[in-house]
């Protein structure tokens, strides 16, 4: 019998879709090896309580529950610190965190604190008598590392959008607990936070993605990359260094060694020469479809559906074709 | 200013890589090596907080073999003061490991700045630099794209998903450095020549055995090879009968 710890991330008093994620791994894990308690932790500004339910239902035992005004934006000090000591208190065989840009700040703390093993951006895991072992894709995504976790507890990172959350039959309790180190004097503070408002989603968490390259020509062409995006509906938008570099879309949208790392059921990559260093960051993507004028660009290698030709002739006829597509499946 | 910047060996990326014959490594044969891409930026940090303030040194560290030798050289080329090599006979699988030996080390001086990479591309950990903060007690802004340091405080921009926080810090403080900070500047001939002159020194690095090692080592599964499904506007409803009835996406 083994207990399971999960962070449950959240952003601006929502629960974000990897804590999901990671409570239903934390499940998987706890009942592959004799059914222990999966404790979740959640910190939030006051009224955080009322985002506890959906880690419940998602198979958190336990879901400890800290409130505080200093927890409202990111507090890696406060929350490792909490982490650290219910990780301790539960027993706990392993600890899972979310490898979102909070989770890698996070669990390393927590790793530090505990003097235990983590592994990153884990793809898969499976405990292997008293280790556990976790695939970790290392060399940007071109040699997939096996690792083994001997310490006690085990800390994994998830990467976003590969375990799928799943309801549960149970219900989990909530208790309340008082935080380790004081959220309010944390020595690193967030003044502001900026966009990420709900409506908008992330390229961690979209199932499809449409990126464009330089081969849209200018920034205000990304106006059609953006509405082939809303034609799906489900859909975020992402770039190519060539576009972050110059200025046409934010850093943030960049997709490639030096950028995110994503893999979504659909990539369709528009006016991408399917560069290296951009492959690294979208190669596992289930299905890929490329739209290139130039045959031999190394996209098409790739792509499951490529089409030759000229974007600006192309994504036109597409954004309606998939509205229709939408439309028609009501 | 007395800054630190801790920067990793990594294989150059653009090739195919092979398994070696343990089943639990990369071949090496072949392979180039660089600094780190986020590292570069690090030490670029490092050289214009140093030039901001006007005074000070930038102090290079790296883990490894005597190969990283030549990593350092190119740090200090670019500008550095000076290098320390922590030998080892390679950078262990651990990520602990290393930021204890890093800590070990740094901790014998006393720092307004540690600056690392956001994460080191070859083992993708992303976690060494926030280790090392919690390691010595410092405060630990991670993955930094926008950077002002002045009167002993600083403020830092990191990118979420989707969002960006802007984040106070005091000094001391642990950066860990993301792309759109800067860009590196190129070690000039000069820098070259002065750089065989700064001083490298070695010591063996404190490392333990740590509780994270590598059982296998595999390539991902192939994909399919890729299909060209027609030319121009002509082909769009192919297109999307093909992810409606076989992609099943739309
Ligand atoms: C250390 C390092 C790290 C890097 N990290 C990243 C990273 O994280 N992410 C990343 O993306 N890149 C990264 N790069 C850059 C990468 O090498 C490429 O330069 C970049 O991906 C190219 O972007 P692109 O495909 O938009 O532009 P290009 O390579 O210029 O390709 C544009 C494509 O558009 C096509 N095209 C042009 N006009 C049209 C049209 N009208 N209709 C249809 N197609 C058209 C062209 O045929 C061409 O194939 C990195 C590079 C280095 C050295
Ligand atoms: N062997 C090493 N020597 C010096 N610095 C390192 C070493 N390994 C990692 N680092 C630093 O830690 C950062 C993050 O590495 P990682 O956690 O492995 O992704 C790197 O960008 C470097 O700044």
């Amino acid at each position: 019998m083994a207990n399971v710890f999960a962070f449950a991330e959240s952003r601006g008093g929502e629960l974000r879709k990897v804590a999901l994620e990671v409570v239903t791994a934390a499940r998987t894990l706890a009942d592959a090896t004799g059914g222990g308690e999966v404790h979740a932790l959640l910190v939030g500004a006051p009224g955080i309580a009322g985002k506890a339910a959906p880690l419940g239902a998602h198979g958190a035992d336990v879901v400890h529950l800290c409130e505080h005004p200093a927890f409202a934006n990111a507090n890696p000090e406060a929350a490792a610190a909490l982490a650290a000591q219910l990780l301790k208190q539960t027993g706990a065989r392993a600890g899972l965190f979310p490898a979102s840009a909070q989770g890698r700040d996070l669990a390393p703390r927590v790793a530090a604190k505990l003097g235990v093993g983590l592994a990153s951006d884990v793809t898969a895991f499976s405990a292997q008598g008293d280790a556990i072992h976790a695939k970790h894709p290392t060399h940007t995504g071109k040699v997939i590392a096996t690792l083994a976790l001997t310490g006690t507890p085990a800390l994994l990172a998830l990467r976003p959008n590969v375990f799928t959350p799943k309801e549960s039959a149970k219900a989990g309790r909530v208790e309340s607990v008082a935080p380790v180190a004081d959220p309010a004097a944390s020595r690193v503070v967030v003044k502001e936070m900026r966009g990420g408002g709900k409506a908008k989603l992330d390229l961690s968490e979209a199932p499809v993605i449409v990126s464009g390259g330089r081969g849209l020509k200018a920034a205000e062409n990304f106006k059609l990359v953006e509405d082939l995006a809303a034609a799906f509906g489900n859909a975020a938008v992402g770039a190519t260094r060539a576009v972050t570099d110059d200025g046409w879309r934010p850093h943030s949208d960049q997709i490639g060694q030096t950028g995110r790392v994503v893999s979504p059921d659909l990539y369709v990559a528009v006016g991408i020469s399917g560069a290296i260093q951009h492959l690294a960051g979208m190669r596992t993507s289930r299905t890929i479809v490329a739209i290139n004028k130039d045959k031999e660009a190394p996209i098409f290698k790739l792509a499951d559906y490529g089409i030759v030709g000229d974007v600006f002739e192309i994504l036109p006829p597409l954004i309606e074709a998939v509205k229709a597509a939408r439309a028609s499946r009501g | 200013m007395k800054i630190a910047v801790c920067i990793k060996r990594v294989p150059v990326m653009d090739v195919r890589f092979r398994i070696a014959a343990d089943g639990k490594s990369v071949d090496e044969t072949g392979l180039k090596y660089d600094v780190n891409d986020f590292d570069l930026w690090a030490v670029e940090a490092a050289l214009q907080l140093k030039e901001k303030t006007g005074d000070g040194e930038v102090v290079v560290f790296s883990l490894g073999p005597d190969a990283v030798q030549e990593q350092i050289r190119k740090a200090l080329s670019m500008g550095a003061d000076r290098g320390v090599q922590l030998k080892a006979d390679r950078a262990p699988a651990d990520p602990l490991s290393i930021a204890k030996a890093l800590a070990a080390e740094l901790k014998a001086s006393q720092w307004d700045v540690v600056f690392f990479g956001k994460v080191a591309i070859d083992s993708a950990d992303q976690s060494v630099g926030p280790m090392v903060a919690e390691l010595l007690g410092l405060p630990c802004v991670s993955a930094i794209s926008s950077l002002d340091i002045a009167n002993g405080r600083g403020t830092a921009k990191r990118e979420l998903e989707s969002a960006s926080e802007i984040v106070e810090f005091p000094l001391p403080v642990v950066l860990t450095v993301d792309e759109g900070l800067n860009k590196e500047r190129l070690p000039n001939l000069k820098g070259i020549m002065a750089a065989k002159k700064k001083p490298l020194e070695v010591k063996p690095a404190q490392l333990d055995a740590g509780t994270v090692n590598v059982v296998a080592m595999e390539l991902p599964a192939e994909r399919a090879a890729g299909r060209i499904i027609g030319e121009g506007a002509a082909a769009v409803p192919e297109l999307v009968r093909l992810l409606q009835t076989e992609a099943k996406v739309l």
